[in-house]
């Protein structure tokens, strides 16, 4: 009876770092953000604390933030825009990045003369830290930047500029040529250089799960006469489902929390606002740090959701398969 | 046939290559305007180093065609100099190994002990809690943000190392006890049992005959920890935004600020904190990549 108790302090003490790291630092915090949430509060030592119930969350999802000093928000977009920014970002990656990724996976793990070279050129750019890329891009997208050399260069700068101008609906303003000053061009703007970035990402996964399928089942395919495109759909696709899972999750989680690029590309978020950026806009340079909570348990709901919902979508179509 | 085959092949290198320029091109870019003046740049005229205009004998001004894209006429490596010496690359360099090095030494430490109590050590519930530490995959960092910067500040800890060796630590945690599971999973248990019946305590089975068998774990899980710290931003832009304790990613991104109409030296501190980076991945790539794999593929 004594070595049982002895045994169980060594599973605690073994357990001790971590859970104390695990506890205090993501669950403790989770539960004293959906208490703050509930409350109105702008100094940190909280002395100003006042319970005002789900108003935060009224708030935000209402046109009428207001700073730390009661007036107004100006030009902020309100969380439900901030959400939508995210999933178009998301939706984007899942229907744009995942099919290219993939394209890519398929074609490099099939052998081809120097894949590794490939590969380790493409996974590069998600080393690199994003405020590089974000200021890479702010050199490429600013007026007097590289994509307006370049269409300079081709001779349509002219036509390309009034055919945007023609299409922008949140000002009276022409289109002068800053791709990230314009609500309508903005977002697909941040979305070029995360393409950039994470296709390497996942075409990196991919490609490992397609090496594990087993050789004797793509042998056996062949042989029964199936062609390239037959043995990617019913064997290499089916089998690597659980990877293009993480993949669908990561993409999608990954744009709801998404923060770097867009706080490094621009130099005003809010013509592509992100529940982070207004996160951080609201909490960190206002001090409202009831609402920000708000923010931080949204996310933190939607994430949890995201990943459980694209669980059970894999695995209904597993199953069909099957 | 064979020939439609060979020039399919040959269409597939082709699109190949060009990814492999998108990807390289504007790093290139890069490193060609670190190394130009602006007016090299967007056409203008030509000056010398401390930027004063330069005459020709006839005392007219030497316009410089616009060289955007092109390799620098003249390398400027003073925009090198200027990038170390007005920002702090090397103090910012030296805070990112130290807060990374840290957080990286205190997710191995925890990760191992929690997943021997959970993988080799039996009780009851260690399913549950395994399933618990499993939740941090999901946690968005942004959890954290508000409770632990009111509590850093409260405690008047920001602005320092501490305040981000022990978030990045923990928020690297989940992940550090999936990969070493896997690991530890492949440790034949008759070990265990050998050295229990030598009279082994538990510290002494995860001391002597564990750890040193998880030598290729530390190195993933390690990999994985450096490559979460080392380009964050959000924790590193709240919680350590000003003063000596600053990482490379805020530090480039205020540095930038300073000088944003400036390109040159502006390339110059990206180049500064980009190639360390690059050459550790030449020489480290499968490693890297096998990180990366581990943390999703388990996941």
């Amino acid at each position: 009876m004594k070595k049982k108790w002895s045994y169980r302090l060594s599973v605690l003490a073994f357990l001790l770092p971590g859970l104390i790291l695990f506890v205090g630092i993501l669950i403790a915090p989770i539960i004293m953000s959906v208490y703050y949430s509930l409350n109105d509060f702008k100094a940190i030592s909280g002395a100003d604390m006042t319970f005002v119930g789900l108003n935060n969350y009224i708030e935000l999802f209402s046109r009428q933030l207001t700073n730390d000093k009661g007036a107004l928000f100006a030009n902020v977009n309100y969380m439900g825009d901030a959400l939508i920014n995210a999933l178009v970002l998301g939706a984007l990656s899942v229907f744009i990045q995942l099919p290219l990724a993939l394209l890519i996976a398929l074609k490099l793990s099939k052998g081809i003369k120097g894949e590794r070279a490939y590969l380790s050129i493409y996974f590069m750019p998600v080393l690199i830290s994003t405020v590089i890329i974000g200021q890479l891009w702010m050199n490429i997208y600013e007026p007097d930047g590289l994509l307006n050399s370049a269409l300079g260069a081709l001779g349509v700068k002219e036509q390309v500029f009034s055919w945007i101008t023609s299409h922008i609906h949140s000002t009276k303003m022409p289109f002068k040529g800053g791709w990230t000053g314009y609500k309508e061009t903005a977002l697909i703007a941040a979305f070029i250089p995360i393409l950039w970035q994470y296709v390497g990402y996942h075409m990196l996964l991919m490609y490992a799960g397609i090496k594990g399928v087993p050789a004797d089942l793509l042998e056996a395919a062949q042989l029964d006469g199936c062609t390239e495109g037959q043995v990617n759909r019913h064997i290499v696709i089916p089998y690597i489902k659980p990877i293009l899972k993480v993949c669908v999750i990561f993409a999608v989680t990954g744009s709801l929390k998404s923060f770097d690029l867009i706080y490094t590309l621009m130099k005003d978020t809010r013509r592509a606002e992100l529940p982070s950026t207004l996160m951080y806009k609201l909490t960190f340079l206002n001090n409202r740090y009831g609402l920000g909570s708000a923010i931080a348990v949204v996310l933190i709901i939607l994430c949890f959701a995201f990943a459980l919902l694209i669980s059970l979508a894999f695995k209904d179509r597993g199953e069909k398969v099957a | 046939m064979k020939s439609a085959k060979s020039w399919k092949l040959a269409l597939v290198h082709l699109a190949l290559l060009v990814l492999v320029v998108i990807n390289l091109f504007p790093l290139y870019w890069m490193m060609t305007f670190s190394l130009k003046d602006n007016d090299e740049i967007f056409g203008g005229y030509l000056k010398d180093d401390a930027g004063a205009i330069i005459y020709d004998d006839a005392g007219e001004k030497i316009p410089v065609a616009r060289n955007m894209i092109g390799l620098p006429r003249t390398w400027r490596w003073s925009n090198y100099t200027r990038a170390l010496r007005t920002g702090n690359m090397g103090r910012y360099f030296l805070n990112s190994l130290v807060v990374s090095a840290s957080a990286i030494v205190i997710t191995l430490l925890a990760a191992f002990m929690a997943t021997y109590a959970m993988t080799r050590m039996v009780w009851k519930g260690r399913k549950m809690m395994n399933k618990f530490f499993m939740l941090g995959l999901t946690i968005p960092i942004h959890a954290a943000l508000v409770p632990v910067f009111l509590i850093l500040s409260r405690l008047k800890l920001l602005d320092t190392y501490t305040a981000l060796i022990v978030p990045y630590a923990a928020f690297s945690l989940s992940m550090g006890i999936l990969i070493s599971a896997g690991f530890m999973g492949d440790i034949p248990y008759d070990l265990d049992e050998a050295a229990f019946l030598d009279g082994c305590t538990e510290w002494g089975i995860f001391g002597r005959v564990i750890l040193p068998l998880m030598m290729p774990a530390t190195a993933t899980v390690g990999i994985y920890t450096f490559l979460q710290c080392w380009n964050e931003l959000l924790f590193a832009t709240i919680f350590v935004s000003k003063g000596e304790y600053v990482t490379l990613p805020v530090g480039v991104k205020q540095l930038v600020g300073q000088h944003t109409t400036d390109w040159g030296p502006v390339g110059a501190a990206l180049a500064i904190a980009t190639i360390p980076t690059m050459i550790v991945y030449i020489l480290l790539s499968r490693k890297i990549q096998e990180g990366f794999i581990a943390g999703a593929v388990k996941g």
